[in-house]
């Protein structure tokens, strides 16, 4: 426990990659096996089951602070988080756990056997024999949700710098349905397996967004190709040996969660990655982020959702063909195979498509081209120069894109909530209202988007007119419009606004703007793609 | 009914009997400041009272003013009110103020911290019978580390970065924080490098208190000097080009917020101390206590929480008044840094 807090405090302490790699290297250097395998489960998010409920927590924790538990909720509610509260709250220690990691969490896991007395008990007893940020660790285990500013990249980065074995076998290694008490480290990390080298991707080539004016600089347009920007998951289908593996833009093996693409292996030769967009695909056209996401979150996919939101692949480049490499040809010639494969195939059927590249004459029409991308479900433009090999990582010159502008709406400030942590003490977050029969039906809310000083402008207004108070909410008077950009909007039977929109943000002060010059809700409805 | 002895009206905190007014935020005639932090010591007042040692720093902020100097427990009488100043612990020179008026008292806290922090004249427990606390961290989540363990922290840290031939950048407000580091870091490790806003406090302030040698980074001063060396730095100064000299260098901060995570992770620092020149909740309930008041009347921080658990769980009739001090918000983030 002592080793794995040291690590946590080690990487919350730093915003630097590297630091955070070479302190899990280092751990995983003198961790034991059983704790090293723990570790690599709870970073991976495989945590033991709650073994109780979040609302004894909380009752417990407050009894052994002697402070009530409207105060806690207080506490929590600016604090962020359930076991960091429970850590700081508690009274302090000196103390450090003597025990193990993989011994606390057998103990956790016992837990769950026992009668609500007993489990008191072994918290009041541990929480008072542990350092701060064991505490907060051991909360963390209890409550689940270990989020902690490690992704599983680089924790496999640093598994794999600590036992020198490559990092994409490392993360097809740690794929699946493992957990520390079906397997050993040695079976999971050390042994060899044939197929580790099958499911390894290439590293991805992205695109810059281009600048006003960018024209100019591009040279012959004649040297460019064209596509839409498609607003999905970037992901590589790899088929070799029979295997179809997919992986995500964070590099992340993400198969499971999209079986549809298993039946790209009757229909497509072993030796072929495809790089391209996971889109959604209801009712057979292309939807909206947001059926998306309820794909993203899950672990398992039923029946179910794969009928209401399937997915399909709109593919844009080929980076291996027939088990050769080809990232180094021209995107003319890979895009050439690319083609002549997919129009072979009856490949719609299987849910695959082409992203369709396009040329012109004119950057006029490229223009008239980019002003379409929301009737057909894209983000605006790719630009590919035709010659251009396909390079890693994010590299300027060759590929570019080129978005089509936010959605904008003014909207009034109806509500504002207390930010978290520093901010605590000032409303950074905002609800807006448009018009609807004359009253302000809420929209979004949004945060981000102003300056420090607006922010402390805003802030002292909102607490001079405040009209009612609940809890860390409060409602004010109608009075400031604000300028609201967002990325996608779409129907929506939960908002009560019947809209929802993506990524919403401020985009500025209206102050220029009295109240009844903001939009009203049929103008914000008049948005949505038909 | 018999009128309070200090009221919240639109200008500040006055008190009607003796027609003065304490940390005001509107210019007034006559105001009794308790320390140099722009929050409580605005612009515009025709005439300052405040603690001798704070005259040079409220000087060297507001330029020519008309000052009155007071000593700890000096009494002063006005209109049959009489007031002193007695040592809160926030800053050097910040003070409580003490008002009594036929046998009344109250005292404003201003800022304050109960911990002695080895610089700031300590803080000093006052009896009354009101007492207007501030609580900026008036939630049991705070709760400090004694100082010589943060410091111990803040030194490894620095020596750590040295040895990996590192300039370590450590930004604290200029008036009050960065002081308090100064005195306090282990010059065995090397030298501490300033960034003008906070050189020119130090020199106001070292003319009373004693602080180990700072020198100021200037256009000429050689990259090779000061690698390795601590630069100390206002928040304001985080992200200019100014830090491009210290390179390659290492970002930490000190503040009461970095207790918590979220804090410290998006402040976009390497690293976070958590120090504080405000008291925490243990620190805060001790000194009411100490006190021996009835009343309580909280004035910035968690002012609606702290006066809630005062009331139900402590038996004080305590409320809460609006006012426009900004506790630590203001030592972090400020825009008058630039002016200093
Ligand atoms: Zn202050």
């Amino acid at each position: 426990m002592k080793h794995f807090a040291k690590l946590i405090r080690t990487i919350d302490s730093t915003n630097k990659t590297n630091e955070k790699v070479n302190a899990l290297a280092e751990y995983f250097n003198i961790a034991n096996d059983s704790d090293k395998l723990w570790a690599i489960a709870i970073l991976s998010h495989r945590r033991p089951k709650r073994p109780v409920n979040t609302t004894l927590l909380r009752e417990w924790a407050t009894e052994q602070s002697g402070i009530p538990l409207w105060l806690f909720e207080e506490s929590y509610h600016i604090v962020g988080d359930l076991a960091e509260t429970i850590a700081l709250i508690l009274p302090k220690t000196t103390k450090e756990s003597d025990k193990s990691l993989s011994q606390v969490i057998a103990e956790i896991i016992s837990l769950r056997e026992m009668d609500d007395a007993s489990k008191k008990a072994y918290l009041h007893e541990n929480w008072m024999n542990m350092s701060y940020y064991e505490r907060f660790i051991f909360n963390k285990i209890i409550t689940g949700g270990f989020r902690i500013g490690v992704s599983q990249k680089l924790m496999t980065r640093a598994l794999s710098k600590s036992t020198g074995i490559d990092e994409d076998i490392l993360a097809y290694k740690l794929m699946g349905d493992w957990t520390p008490v079906s397997t050993t480290y040695t079976q999971l990390i050390e042994e060899e397996n044939p197929s580790d080298y099958l499911s390894k991707p290439y590293p991805f080539y992205l695109a810059y967004a281009v600048e006003d004016g960018f024209q100019e600089s591009m040279g012959e347009i004649s040297n460019w190709s064209f596509e839409h920007k498609w607003d999905g998951i970037r992901a590589q289908v790899i088929l070799r040996n029979n295997e179809v593996f997919v992986w995500s833009r964070g590099e992340e093996l993400v198969t499971d969660k999209y079986p549809e693409f298993q039946r790209f292996l009757d229909h497509i030769p072993n030796g072929t990655v495809l790089d391209g967009e996971i889109l959604p695909f209801p009712d057979g056209r292309i939807g909206d982020f947001r059926d998306l996401q309820t794909r993203i979150g899950r672990k398992n996919i039923s029946k179910n959702l794969l009928a209401k939101t399937p997915v399909i692949l709109v593919a844009y480049d080929l980076l291996e063909w027939q088990g050769e490499d080809i990232r180094n040809k021209p995107f003319s010639f890979r895009r050439k195979i690319l083609d002549a494969m997919i129009a072979k195939l009856n490949s719609e059927s299987i849910g695959l498509f082409l992203s369709s590249t396009m040329r012109f004459e004119k950057w006029e029409s490229a223009a008239e081209e980019r002003k379409r991308s929301r009737e057909k479900r894209s983000e605006g433009l790719m630009i590919k120069r035709i010659d251009s090999s396909y390079q890693v990582g994010r590299k300027k010159g060759d590929w570019w894109k080129w978005k089509v502008d936010p959605f904008t709406i003014d909207a009034v400030l109806t509500y504002a909530m207390r930010g978290h942590g520093r901010r605590a003490n000032l409303y950074t977050d905002y609800t807006f209202g448009l018009w609807d029969n004359g009253e302000l039906v809420t929209f979004a809310k949004a945060y981000s988007g102003l300056t420090d000083k607006e922010l402390r402008e805003i802030d002292a207004w909102i607490k001079k007119n405040t009209l009612e108070r609940f809890g860390p909410v409060r409602s004010v008077t109608p009075h400031h419009v604000f300028e609201i950009a967002f990325e996608g909007i779409a129907k929506s039977s939960r908002h009560k606004s019947g809209v929802a929109t993506r990524f919403p943000r401020i985009l500025r002060w209206r102050r220029d703007k009295k109240i009844d010059e903001a939009n009203t809700l049929s103008d914000l409805k008049d948005l949505i793609p038909k | 009914m018999k009128h309070p002895l200090l009221v919240f009206n639109e200008k500040g905190i006055y008190c009607q009997q003796a027609d003065v007014y304490i940390d005001a935020w509107r210019a007034v005639d006559k105001c009794i400041v308790t320390h140099g932090h722009s929050d409580h010591s605005r612009w515009g007042h025709k005439r300052y009272i405040t603690h001798r040692r704070n005259v040079p720093i409220i000087k060297h902020r507001l330029g020519d003013i008309t000052v009155t100097p007071k000593e700890w427990n000096e009494t002063f009488t006005i209109n049959g009110v009489t007031f002193s100043l007695h040592p809160a612990g926030h800053i050097t020179g910040s003070s409580q103020v003490r008002v009594e008026y036929k046998g009344e008292v109250w005292v404003f806290t201003g800022d304050y911290k109960v911990e002695d922090d080895g610089l700031a004249e300590t803080f000093e427990p006052i009896k009354c019978q009101t007492f207007i606390t501030e609580c900026t961290f008036g939630l049991p989540a705070f709760k400090w580390e004694p100082q010589a363990d943060v410091f111990t922290d803040i030194n490894n840290w620095w020596a750590t970065n040295k040895a990996e031939a590192r300039t370590s950048v450590l930004f604290g407000y200029s008036l009050g924080k960065a002081q308090r580091l100064i005195k306090h870091l282990d010059t065995s490790i090397g030298k501490i490098y300033t960034h003008g806003a906070v050189e020119k406090m130090t020199q106001v302030i070292r003319a009373e208190y004693d602080l180990p040698p700072t020198e100021l980074i200037t256009r000429d001063s050689k990259k090779e000097d000061i690698a390795g060396n601590i630069v100390i730095a206002p928040p304001s100064a985080h992200g200019g080009i100014w830090i491009r000299k210290m390179l390659p260098y290492v970002t930490a901060t000190a503040s009461g917020w970095m207790a918590f995570r979220g804090a410290r992770r998006r402040r976009a620092m390497d690293k976070g101390f958590v120090l504080s020149d405000h008291a925490d909740w243990d620190g805060l309930l001790s000194a009411i206590k100490e006190t021996g008041c009835e009343k309580v009347i909280t004035t910035h921080g968690y002012t609606d929480i702290f006066s809630r658990y005062l009331r139900e769980e402590l038996g004080y009739d305590a409320r809460t008044e609006k006012t426009q001090y900004e506790g630590e918000l203001n030592e972090i983030e400020t825009e008058k840094e630039e002016e200093a």
